[in-house]
């Protein structure tokens, strides 16, 4: 890792005024409508200052934080996601013409972006989205020109929500990769590291000096804190294989009687990639716009091929979702899909919580 | 030839057949694809069948009603309801709990002119429909997609999921987690693109049950947001409370409280 600087809070300040003037668009945590997501900002104060969340299953609610405190809310209600894997867009358009009908591709229009605040496992799952709409040669071209500019400052945390486990997932509270700049929030301004060639050439246009001794053990020890205070957590041993031999544990069943199949928890992940790609007819029928919107399995729609739906009850579909996320996900991508963000189970309405799930069946599995 | 259209009104408020003329920019288009013979919302002209498509708007309330949906059946190829009245008895479904012949005793001056149903019915209590448009009203963009379709010679095809993803697509924070509102976006099925939750408001249900939905989990979530009895039982039977699952589950609710 990069050496350790010392960042002044009004240096944020200027952090932000440069990213602006190298042209790109600043999104960090906002409040909005009882919430923070990634907004506009063009200074600290538009950041949800003195703020803190609380979270458990199904509740979420902002209120007042330490006086001061920047990074005080952990995670919002979105992650990365959606400004990368956009919820809807048009990828290509056919115009009909005195002969048949042309096709042409429509670019994405995408500003460079950067993220001031993010989260460890926010990164890492935008690592795992990177391998699905960017892996090997095949790079969905979309997703791919949003992405490539972008600058991320990452914010190690200091305090977990209760609905976190990014700690058994193995990808935070501590940014260690994937990262232009890191900050970890002290009392008097931040300790910062660079994690790549754009993040060093930045840091050395603030002027930062180096942090002293004693700042880099008080970052340490606050990221230390906040991982060994974490409450929640998923026991990855075993995952794959325990999930395909439970396939019929009537746990599944028991969690349907709850799910609402309302798609919540896959729409708030940061890794789930399903979309529907549908043709959109202008009325004339003289054009016709492709377009790619977010999908969910959770959708009775997902799973109906030409004359049978394969997943028609929801037990099918919670454990479809699950299965996926935490084991086939490791056959398909080598990687878990979960992160451990803990949002499907803040925004689920009926607060679902897939580490409970798991632990339950693993408690009382059914074939040994 | 362009496909001779008619847009006929039952019990309603006019409010879904309203959406073909509010849709401003893509009037000329429409008038170009379809010719509406019979639309009597829009013009005095009015030619007798066979039609090629008709729109039904408004549900079933009158003996007379009754009648004449089966001569617009029988006079139709293809028959497309649209909006709650039409698809699920609308509001005025209301009746199918109540005294009907109370009501018309003591809202009427001279009852014995109304020749009334004691209940609203969907379209396809009465005859076959071949298409269901949803919605309170219904959308605008749904309802030219439904024309352009059977322009195209292809099933009109309606998603049926929940509010809650395109509430999600859009970006909204969730009124129940983040305020412990009532919402029923988990099952009732888009097509206003979450336009409740988008002014932080919960959904009111406007395009019926989604196709798929948990109501018994549902009534739980309501009842912990302190959502029971009478107060359960109005949000579930509002705009779209005599379709079944929404009708069970509040005559359920109801039958419990008593
Ligand atoms: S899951 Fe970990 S990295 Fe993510 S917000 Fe919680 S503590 Fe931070
Ligand atoms: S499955 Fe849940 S906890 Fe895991 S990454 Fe997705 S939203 Fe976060
Ligand atoms: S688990 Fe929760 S958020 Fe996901 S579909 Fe079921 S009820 Fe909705
Ligand atoms: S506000 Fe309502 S529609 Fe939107 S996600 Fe929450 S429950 Fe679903």
């Amino acid at each position: 890792m990069s050496e350790a600087l010392h960042m002044p809070q009004p240096a944020l300040e200027d952090l932000i005024a440069m990213l602006w003037r190298e042209g790109f668009k600043v999104l960090g945590p906002v409040a909005r409508d009882g919430a923070v997501g990634f907004d506009e900002v063009r200074k600290v104060s538009d950041l949800a200052v003195a703020m803190r969340d609380t979270q458990e299953p199904g509740r979420y609610r902002l209120g007042q934080g330490a006086a001061g405190e920047i990074f005080g809310v952990v995670n919002g209600a979105f992650s990365l996601k959606p400004f990368f894997f956009a919820p809807e867009e048009t990828l290509l358009e056919a115009k009909r013409e005195r002969r048949g009908f042309k096709v042409s591709e429509v670019a994405p229009v995408a500003p460079p972006l950067a993220f001031i605040g993010v989260r460890a496992c926010d990164l890492a799952a935008l690592a795992v989205q990177d391998r699905i709409f960017l892996h090997d040669r095949f790079h969905d071209t979309h997703y791919q020109a949003r992405r490539k500019d972008a600058f991320l400052v990452a914010v190690n945390c200091a305090r977990s929500a209760p609905t976190c486990f990014c700690v058994s997932m193995k990808t935070g509270p501590e940014a260690t990769t994937g990262f232009d700049l890191s900050l970890t929030e002290l009392e008097q301004g931040f300790v910062t590291r660079s994690g790549s060639a754009a993040g060093e050439a930045i840091a050395a246009k603030l002027g930062l000096s180096a942090a002293g001794q004693n700042e880099v053990v008080s970052a340490k020890a606050r990221i230390d804190g906040c991982a060994a205070g974490m409450q929640r957590g998923l026991d990855p041993t075993d995952l794959p294989r325990l999930l395909y031999a439970e396939a019929e544990n009537p746990r599944w069943k028991d969690a349907a009687s709850r799910c609402l199949s309302c798609t919540n928890c896959t729409m708030v992940c940061p890794t789930c990639f399903c979309h529907a790609v549908v043709d959109q007819e202008e009325l004339d029928g003289n054009m016709s716009r492709r377009v790619r919107k977010w999908d969910s399995c959770f959708s009775l729609e997902h799973a109906h091929i030409h004359g049978i739906n394969f997943r028609p009850k929801i037990e099918n579909r919670y454990r479809q979702w699950l299965t996926h996320k935490l084991a086939a996900w490791i056959d398909q991508f080598g990687t878990s899909g979960c992160v451990g963000c803990g949002r499907c189970i803040t925004w689920c309405p009926v607060g679902i919580d897939l580490t409970a799930e798991v632990a339950a069946i693993r408690a009382h599995p059914v074939k040994r | 030839m362009k496909p001779r259209a008619a847009v006929f009104k039952f019990a309603s408020c006019d409010g879904c057949q309203l959406q073909f003329l509010n849709a401003e920019d893509e009037l000329l288009k429409l008038a170009g694809q379809v010719d509406f013979v019979y639309f009597p919302e829009a013009r005095s002209r009015a030619l007798e069948g066979p039609y090629d498509i008709a729109f039904v708007e408004g549900s079933i309330t009158t003996p007379d009603d009754a009648r004449r949906i089966i001569k617009v059946r029988e006079e139709s190829h293809y028959l497309a309801t649209i909006g709650a009245c039409a698809t699920a008895g609308g509001i005025q479904a209301l009746r199918n709990w109540a005294d009907v012949e109370q009501y018309r005793r003591v809202t009427y001056p001279s009852p014995e002119f109304i020749s009334t149903l004691s209940t609203s019915t969907p379209i396809s209590e009465h005859v076959r429909v071949d298409c269901e448009v949803w919605g309170c009203p219904v959308d605008q963009h749904q309802l030219l997609a439904v024309v352009r379709s059977l322009l195209s010679k292809a099933r009109p095809v309606l998603p049926a999921y929940s509010v809650c993803m395109d509430c999600k697509r859009r970006g909204n924070v969730c009124v129940v987690v983040a305020r412990g509102a009532p919402c029923l976006g988990p099952v009732t099925r888009t097509g206003c693109g979450a336009l409740c939750p988008a002014f932080n408001r919960g959904c009111y249900g406007c395009f019926g049950p989604a196709d798929d939905q948990n109501m018994e989990s549902f009534a739980r979530l309501l009842a912990s947001q302190g959502v029971t009895g009478d107060d359960a039982v109005r949000r579930l039977r509002g705009i779209n409370g005599y379709v079944r699952p929404w009708r069970e589950t509040a005559d359920a609710i109801a039958a419990d409280k008593k």
